[in-house]
């Protein structure tokens, strides 16, 4: 699967965008699944309620399942307009 | 629906007198988003996007307006990357027959393009640079409709 990540959570985290391979069940899973990997996403998903997913480009929801999901977004609240 | 995401500046003046004829057009709406710089100090504004997102989200938003109000068209440009304070970063125009139609969707458009497009802006003054943050107000304004 293909994780991006933009403005200050891609600055955290360092990249714009991974592949990965996870049998994380949800967004959620995924994003505890990372967290205890490494203190980049630890510090970037600290508080996910600051934070919006997108699965396949559609906003979504943490607790969404993703399989079968090929894109998965994290990013802060948009600033449009 | 003309929606275009471009880094190129673009002409608001223009856009608009082309937009603007048709038959049975009785109203135009237009608002037009600058950078501000609110006390002098800003550098540039940096505007961030997802690609491919982008151009779903606001096709969506638009679709949705179409088919809320009675419109004849709708005009979206959004700018990213690298803007100077005073340059436009996007527009937004509606046409329909009378004007309530027109100012209502353009106002719907606005609301749903500052918080459900996957847009991010970070302004870089001499003293660094900072992510912009979304403001409650601007999710509560998505319950006005």
């Amino acid at each position: 699967m293909n994780v991006m990540y933009f403005a200050w959570v891609r600055e955290r985290i360092g990249v714009p965008s991974e592949q990965l391979e996870t049998t994380a069940v949800t967004v959620s899973d995924l994003v505890a699944e990372l967290s205890a990997k490494d203190e980049r996403y630890a510090v970037a998903f600290a508080d996910v309620s600051a934070l919006r997913v997108a699965l396949d480009q559609e906003l979504s929801r943490f607790d969404a399942p993703i399989a079968g999901v090929q894109e998965i977004a994290f990013f802060p609240p948009m600033t449009g307009g | 629906m003309p929606v275009r995401v471009q880094d190129a500046v673009f002409d608001a003046g223009a856009e608009l007198n082309a937009f603007s004829g048709g038959n049975g057009v009785g109203a135009v709406v237009s608002f037009t988003g600058v950078v501000r710089d609110t006390d002098g100090t800003l550098a540039a504004m940096e505007i961030e996007h997802y690609p491919g997102m982008t151009e779903r989200a606001i096709a969506a938003i638009v679709d949705d307006a179409m088919a809320r109000w009675t419109l004849m068209d709708v005009l979206v440009i959004h700018r990213f990357g690298r803007l100077p304070a005073g340059a436009p970063i996007m527009m937004v125009a509606t046409k329909s027959a009378h004007r309530a139609d027109a100012f209502a969707a353009a106002d719907f458009l606005m609301d749903y393009l500052k918080s459900r497009a996957p847009f991010w802006k970070k302004e870089t003054t001499a003293g660094g640079s900072s992510w912009v943050e979304a403001k409650d107000a601007d999710e509560d304004a998505l319950n006005r409709w």
